[in-house]
C-alpha cells in the first residue's frame, strides 16, 4: 500500500535528516565549484598561451580528466592515493579534490572559449581611443567574457551537484546513505518505504539543480543581445 | 605493478567493458529516438505533450542518473513493478539521455530559419516532406556537437551501473581491490580500460563536429 509509506518521511527527524544528507553534497559542490573559478580562470587564460609545452600538458590534462567517468577519478583518489603514495585522504576530501580538479578542466574550457570569442578588434579599438591595458581589460573584455561565462558556470554548478551524489560510492554520508538508513531503520514498520524516500531523494536534487538552471537560461536570454 | 595479476584479470576487464559497450550503446540508441520524440514534440508545440516533455526535460536534466536508478531499482519494486537490472540501467539511461537529446535536438530544430520552411512550402512540399528534407538535415548538422558530446557523457555515466548489480568495470575494479589489494593494478586496468572505450568515441566525435562545421546554407 503506497499511502502509507509516505509516513516515514514525517516520522521523527527524518526530513531534517535528508536536508542535512543533501547539503553535505551540496557543501561539496560548492567549495569545489569555487575553488574551479579560481583555478579554471588561470588555468584558461595559461591555456592561451603560446608556448608548445605549457599548451600540449595542459590539453592532455584537460582531455584526460574530461574523458575520464567522475566515480573513476574518485576511486583514483581514494584507493589508488592511499595504497601508491600512503597519502589517507577522507571520502570528502577526496571528493572535493576530484571535483576541483574537473571542475577547473570544464572551467578553463569555457574561460578558453570565452575569451577566444571576444575578436581581436576590442582590444585594439580599446587601445586607439586611449585606454591603457588594465583600463581596455576592465571595461571591455571582462564585460565580455563574463556574460558568456556566467550562464555556462552555472549549468557546471548544476553538474556538479548532480555529478557529487556520486560520493557515496566511496564512503561518504549524503543524502542517499541517509535514505537507505531511513529505509533500513523502517524496514519492518513501514516495509514500503523504499519508493517514497528514493522518490524524495530525486525531488530534492531537483529542487537543488532547478532554480540554478532556470537562473541560468534567463541570464542566457537577457544577455543575449 | 603485478603484470601476472593484470594478464589474468584481463578477461574479466574484457567482459565488464562488453556489458558497458552494449548498454551504453542501447542507451544511447533509445536516447537518440526519446530525444528527436521530445523535440518533435515541442517545435511543432503538440498541446498537453509540450508540457509533458517540458516537464520531463526538467526532471530529467536537473535529477542525478545515480538517484534515478535507486528509485527505478529499490523504490519502484514497492509499488509493485519490477524491472531486472540490466532493464533498469537502460530506463535509467534513455529517461536521463533522452532529456539531453531532446535540449540537443531542439536547438538545432530552433536554430533553422523560418523562411527555410516557408520556402518549401512555396515550392510544394507537404510539412512532412519540407521536415524531412530540408529542416531536419539542416537542424541535425547544427545538433551534431551536442549530440557527441551527450553521447560521451551518457557512456561515462554508465559507470554507476554497479548499484543496480551489473558488474561492470567499477564493480570488478572495486571487487578486486577488495579481494587482492592490488590497488594499483586494478585502477590501471579500469583506466585503461575507459580509455580504450571512450578515446575512439571522443576523436570520432571531434571528426563528426569538424565535417559538419561548414555544413548549412551558402557555404
Amino acid at each position: 500500500m503506497p499511502e502509507l509509506g509516505i509516513r516515514v518521511l514525517f516520522m521523527g527527524n527524518n526530513l531534517q535528516r535528508l536536508f542535512t544528507g543533501l547539503w553535505v553534497t551540496v557543501r561539496i559542490s560548492l567549495i569545489a565549484v569555487l575553488l574551479s573559478m579560481v583555478f579554471g580562470t588561470f588555468l584558461g587564460l595559461a591555456m592561451t598561451v603560446r608556448n608548445p609545452l605549457v599548451r600540449v600538458t595542459l590539453r592532455i590534462y584537460l582531455e584526460f580528466i574530461r574523458i575520464m567517468p567522475q566515480l573513476v577519478l574518485l576511486f583514483l583518489v581514494y584507493f589508488g592515493l592511499s595504497k601508491a603514495f600512503g597519502i589517507n585522504l577522507s571520502g570528502e576530501v577526496s571528493a572535493v579534490l576530484v571535483f576541483t580538479l574537473w571542475g577547473s578542466a570544464e572551467m578553463g574550457d569555457l574561460v578558453r572559449g570565452a575569451s577566444n570569442c571576444v575578436p581581436k578588434h576590442q582590444y585594439e579599438s580599446g587601445a586607439a581611443i586611449g585606454l591603457n591595458r588594465g583600463q581596455v581589460y576592465r571595461y571591455i573584455i571582462l564585460p565580455q567574457i563574463l556574460r558568456r561565462l556566467v550562464p555556462p558556470a552555472m549549468n557546471l554548478t548544476t553538474r556538479m551537484i548532480k555529478t557529487t551524489s556520486l560520493v557515496v560510492m566511496i564512503g561518504v554520508v549524503e543524502v542517499l546513505k541517509v535514505a537507505q538508513q531511513i529505509i533500513e531503520g523502517n524496514r519492518y514498520t513501514v516495509p514500503d518505504s523504499a519508493l517514497w524516500v528514493y522518490g524524495a531523494v530525486l525531488l530534492l536534487y531537483f529542487l537543488a539543480c532547478w532554480p540554478v538552471s532556470l537562473f541560468a537560461r534567463h541570464l542566457e536570454k537577457v544577455w543575449k543581445n | 605493478m603485478d603484470t601476472v595479476f593484470i594478464k589474468e584479470y584481463i578477461p574479466m576487464y574484457a567482459k565488464a567493458a562488453e556489458l558497458t559497450i552494449v548498454l551504453g550503446g542501447l542507451g544511447i540508441a533509445f536516447s537518440l529516438i526519446a530525444g528527436l520524440l521530445c523535440a518533435l514534440i515541442q517545435y511543432f508545440r503538440i498541446p498537453l505533450f509540450k508540457r509533458l516533455v517540458n516537464a520531463y526535460i526538467e526532471l530529467a536534466r536537473n535529477t542525478p542518473l545515480l538517484v534515478q536508478l535507486f528509485f527505478l531499482y529499490f523504490g519502484l519494486p514497492k509499488a509493485g513493478i519490477h524491472f531486472s537490472s540490466e532493464t533498469c540501467a537502460i530506463i535509467g539511461m534513455t529517461f536521463l539521455g533522452g532529456g539531453y537529446m531532446a535540449e540537443a535536438f531542439r536547438s538545432g530544430l530552433m536554430s533553422v530559419d523560418k523562411v527555410q520552411k516557408e520556402a518549401a512550402l512555396a515550392v510544394g512540399l507537404n510539412h512532412r516532406q519540407a521536415l524531412m528534407y530540408v529542416i531536419f538535415p539542416q537542424a541535425l548538422a547544427v545538433s551534431v556537437p551536442a549530440l557527441c558530446a551527450n553521447a560521451v557523457f551518457l557512456i561515462k555515466e554508465t559507470s554507476v551501473f554497479s548499484v543496480v548489480a551489473l558488474a561492470d568495470l567499477m564493480f570488478v575494479a572495486k571487487d578486486l581491490i577488495g579481494l587482492y589489494y592490488k590497488t594499483q593494478e586494478a585502477l590501471f586496468m579500469l583506466v585503461t580500460a575507459y580509455l580504450i572505450i571512450l578515446l575512439p568515441v571522443s576523436v570520432l566525435a571531434a571528426y563528426l563536429e569538424r565535417r559538419v562545421k561548414y555544413a548549412g546554407i551558402g557555404n
